[in-house]
C-alpha cells in the first residue's frame, strides 16, 4: 500500500510536530496546518529530509470557521488521516472575569476544532473512508475549579467526537478520541508535573499512532490516567464540590 | 541548574536557557555574559557560563541537502548521530567525526573537531561551507570564506567565543557501505608505532591505542588500527544486498557511579594488558560496522560514570613532528612515575595545521584520561610542562584546569583571539573556560 497522507491541524504544537515525525517515519506524506504557517517551512524541510517523505505546509486559523471549506479544498489531496491537535490552555483566573479570554478558550478548544473536524468527517463520509483523531483532554471528564473553562470546552469536544463516532460507525470512517494527561510541552512549561502521570510528546505520538492502527475509540496516553479519571468521575458531587483537585 | 561537562569536573550552577527560536536566543543573550552549549560533550567548562548558558539542542532541524555536492544544512543543535542515522542509509557519511556521535554540529564547529582521518583530511572545519552566526547585536550573519571571512575563520575552533552558531552548511562524503575494513597492527613500543604511523600515511583512518603503564623496552607498546570504508564488493554476498544495514546493537547504560576504588592501578593495568593481548590476537584484517569502529564507547551510555562521582580529567596535547618522539617518551615516563593509570590512551598522527585557532598541528597527539584526585592535578601540571618544553599545545575541548599562563606559553594565537574578540566587541560571549584562560 502506498502510504496515505496525514493532515495535522495545529502542527506547530509539540504533540503535533511529534505526530508529524511519527507518521512521516512510517512513510506517510504529511500536511502541516497551522496559523502563521510560514514558520513551519523549516519543519517541513526537516521532516522531508529525515524521513524521505513529502511534507507540505498549509495556513489555517481555527477561529475562522468560514475559511475551513477553502482550506480543505486547498490541500494537495484529501488526507486519509486527519488529526486535530489544536488547543489553548488559557488562564482560569483570567477567564473567570474576562469574557473575551473565556470566549477565546472556548472557541479554540471547542468551536473551531469541532466545526473543522465535522467538516472533514463529511468529506471522509462521502468518500467512505478515513480516520479522524481528535486530541481532547482528561480535563473534560469532570469540571474542576482550577480549569473548568478549558475543561468544559474539552468536554464539549469529547462529546462531539463521541457523537461523530456513533453516527459514522457504519460508514468506514473511524473516529478516535485522545485524552492525554499531562504532557511535557510548551503548554505546560514551568508547571510542576508529577513524573508518573506525565508523558513526553514523542510518547504521546507513538501511543496515538499505534492506537489508530488498531482502530481504538478512546485512548488515554498513559494507562494510569484511565484509573485516575475513573476515580475522579466516581466521587459523589456532594463530596467532589468540597475538594481541591 | 548544576552543569558540568562530560568529565563531570568542574560542576557549577548556571542559568540554563533552552531557546526554540532566534528571538529566544536574543532574549537569553540580553541577560549579559553568555555561552552557547551543545550536547555537553566538551569535557571541562567550555560550555558553561553562570550568567547564561544557552543550550542549543532545540535547534534540531535539518534544513536542506544537495545530492550533487553532498552539502547538508542543519541547525546547530542537530546531533551527529542523527545525521548518520538519516544519511548513511543513503550512502553518505560525515567527513570528519570525533570519538562520540553524541555531539552537536554546532559543537563540532566550535571545537573544530578532528578524527581518525586528520592526517589526510584535516578537521571538520575544512568541510564547512558557511555558518549563520548571531552576534552581540542580535543580528544573524552568514559567514563563509567569501562573506565575513575573518569571523568565519575564528568561529571554526573558536569555542563559541565569536557568537552563537545557529546553522551550519557542511559537506558529507559518499560511502559505499556502512562497514570499515580494519587492519590492526601491534607495535612493540613507541618507536615501532611511530614508524607504523609514518608508513601508513595513506590510510584513510588511523589511530593507536597506547598502553601507558608498560615500561622499559616496551614503553609505548600500542595497537595501531587502520581503517578504510569498505566498498560494496568487499562485502559478503548477503551483506552486499543491504550494504548500509548493520546488525542491531544493544546499548547499555552505566547504571551507577562506580566507587573510586574500582579504577585503580591494578584494574587499569589489567585492562590495558588485556586490550593489548586482544589487539595482538586480532591482528590483521576485519570488517567492522561503522558504530563499533568509530564509537566503541557510545555503546555504553553514560560511560563517564565509571570514573565515579568525582569525575575525571582529560589531557590531550599535540607535539610537533620533530620533538614528538622525545616529548611522548617523557610524557609516558611521567605517567608511569606518577602511578596514575590512564584508562584509555590514544595516540594519533596529525596532519597540517589549519585555521587561526584550531587545535591540531602537524605532529602527534596524545589523549589521556585520569580519575580525578589530588595526585592527578600534580601529574597534569607535569604533563603541561613537558608539552610546553617540546613546543606542543593543548585541546581546549578537553581542558578543565589549565592556567591562562600555560595556554599563552603553548599558543601565541590565544592573544590574537583575545584581541579579535576585544576589537569586535565580542567579550560577552564567554564561558567559564574562557574566563579562566583570559581569552
Amino acid at each position: 500500500m502506498t502510504a496515505a497522507p496525514v493532515l495535522i491541524i495545529g502542527a506547530r504544537s509539540d504533540i503535533g510536530m511529534a505526530l508529524a515525525h511519527r507518521y512521516a517515519a512510517a512513510g506517510h506524506p504529511v500536511q502541516l496546518a497551522a496559523r502563521a504557517s510560514k514558520g513551519l517551512e523549516a519543519d517541513a524541510a526537516n521532516i522531508a529530509l529525515r524521513h524521505g517523505t513529502s511534507a507540505s505546509v498549509h495556513e489555517i486559523d481555527i477561529l475562522e470557521p468560514e475559511s475551513f471549506a477553502a482550506f480543505l479544498d486547498s490541500l494537495p489531496q484529501l488526507p486519509h488521516v486527519a488529526i486535530c491537535v489544536v488547543g489553548l490552555l488559557g488562564d482560569q483566573a483570567t477567564s473567570q472575569t474576562d469574557i473575551a479570554a473565556a470566549q477565546l478558550t472556548m472557541r479554540s478548544n471547542y468551536e473551531g476544532p469541532a466545526l473543522l473536524t465535522g467538516l472533514i468527517a463529511e468529506r471522509f463520509a462521502a468518500r467512505g473512508s478515513g480516520t479522524i483523531i481528535g486530541i481532547s483532554s482528561v480535563a473534560g471528564e469532570r469540571g474542576r475549579a482550577s480549569n473548568y473553562v478549558y475543561g468544559s470546552a474539552k468536554a464539549g469536544y469529547t462529546a462531539f467526537l463521541s457523537g461523530l463516532r456513533n453516527r459514522l460507525s457504519k460508514t468506514g470512517v473511524h473516529v478516535m478520541t485522545v485524552l492525554p494527561g499531562f504532557v511535557r510541552t510548551r503548554m505546560t512549561a514551568g508547571m510542576d508535573l508529577p513524573a508518573r502521570l506525565t508523558a513526553e510528546p514523542a510518547a504521546v505520538a507513538e501511543a496515538i499512532f499505534r492506537a489508530a492502527t488498531k482502530q481504538r475509540d478512546v485512548i488515554y496516553v498513559k494507562p494510569v490516567w484511565r484509573l485516575v479519571m475513573a476515580i475522579i468521575r466516581a466521587i459523589p458531587e456532594g463530596i467532589f464540590k468540597g475538594t481541591k483537585l | 541548574m548544576m552543569l558540568s561537562g562530560w568529565g563531570r569536573f568542574p560542576q557549577q550552577w548556571c542559568a540554563l536557557h533552552q531557546p526554540r527560536d532566534e528571538a529566544e536566543v536574543r532574549a537569553a543573550m540580553a541577560t549579559g555574559p553568555r555561552i552557547a552549549r551543545g550536547n555537553g560533550r566538551g569535557y571541562g567548562d567550555c560550555a558553561m557560563q553562570r550568567n547564561a548558558t544557552i543550550e542549543m539542542r532545540r535547534f534540531n532541524r535539518m534544513l536542506a541537502f544537495e545530492e550533487e555536492t553532498g552539502q547538508l544544512v542543519t541547525e546547530a543543535g542537530v546531533l551527529l548521530a542523527e545525521v548518520i542515522d538519516t544519511f548513511l542509509p543513503r550512502g553518505w557519511f560525515p567527513p570528519v567525526t570525533p570519538g562520540t556521535k553524541f555531539v552537536t554540529i554546532g559543537g563540532m564547529v566550535a571545537a573544530d573537531v578532528h578524527g581518525k582521518n586528520h592526517h589526510r583530511d584535516g578537521t571538520f572545519g575544512r568541510f564547512v561551507d558557511w555558518i549563520d552566526l548571531m552576534g552581540e547585536d542580535g543580528e544573524v550573519r552568514r559567514c563563509s570564506p567569501q562573506e565575513n571571512a575573518e569571523l568565519f575563520a575564528w568561529t571554526i575552533g573558536g569555542m563559541g567565543l565569536t557568537g552563537v552558531i545557529l546553522r551550519v552548511a557542511f559537506r558529507l562524503r559518499r560511502v559505499e557501505s556502512a562497514w570499515i575494513r580494519q587492519t590492526t597492527l601491534p607495535a612493540r613500543n613507541l618507536d615501532h608505532v611511530m614508524a607504523l604511523f609514518e608508513e601508513n600515511g595513506a590510510a584513510t583512518y588511523s589511530v593507536a591505542w597506547i598502553d601507558c603503564l608498560n615500561t622499559g623496552s616496551g614503553l609505548g607498546r600500542s595497537a595501531l588500527m587502520l581503517g578504510e570504508h569498505a566498498c560494496a564488493d568487499e562485502l559478503s554476498r548477503t551483506r552486499r544486498n543491504a550494504p548500509f544495514s548493520v546488525p542491531a546493537k544493544r546499548s547499555r547504560t552505566m547504571p551507577v557511579d562506580l566507587p573510586r576504588a574500582a579504577l585503580n592501578r591494578m584494574t587499569v593495568k589489567a585492562f590495558n594488558a588485556l586490550y593489548y593481548r586482544n589487539a595482538r590476537a586480532a591482528a590483521g584484517d576485519a570488517l567492522v560496522d561503522w558504530d563499533s569502529y568509530f564509537y566503541p564507547l557510545d555503546a555504553i551510555l553514560e560511560w563517564n560514570r565509571i570514573y565515579g562521582a568525582r569525575g575525571f580529567m582529560q589531557f590531550q596535547c599535540v607535539l610537533p613532528l620533530d620533538s614528538a618522539h622525545a616529548g611522548l617518551t617523557e610524557l609516558l615516563r611521567a605517567i608511569i612515575a606518577s602511578g596514575e593509570g590512564s584508562f584509555l590512551s590514544v595516540l594519533k598522527r596529525m596532519g597540517a595545521e589549519h585555521g587561526p585557532f584550531s587545535f591540531p598541528m602537524e605532529g602527534y597527539t596524545l589523549a589521556l584520561d585520569f580519575p580525578f584526585s589530588s595526585g592527578t592535578a600534580r601529574l597534569m601540571e607535569r604533563l603541561d610542562a613537558i608539552t610546553l618544553d617540546h613546543g606542543g599545545r593543548f585541546y581546549l575541548a578537553k581542558d578543565a584546569r589549565m592556567s591562562a599562563a600555560t595556554l599563552r606559553r603553548a599558543d601565541p594565537r590565544a592573544d590574537v583571539l583575545a584581541k579579535v574578540r576585544r576589537d569586535a566587541g565580542l567579550a560577552n560571549f564567554r564561558s567559564s573556560q574562557s574566563e579562566r584562560l583570559c581569552l
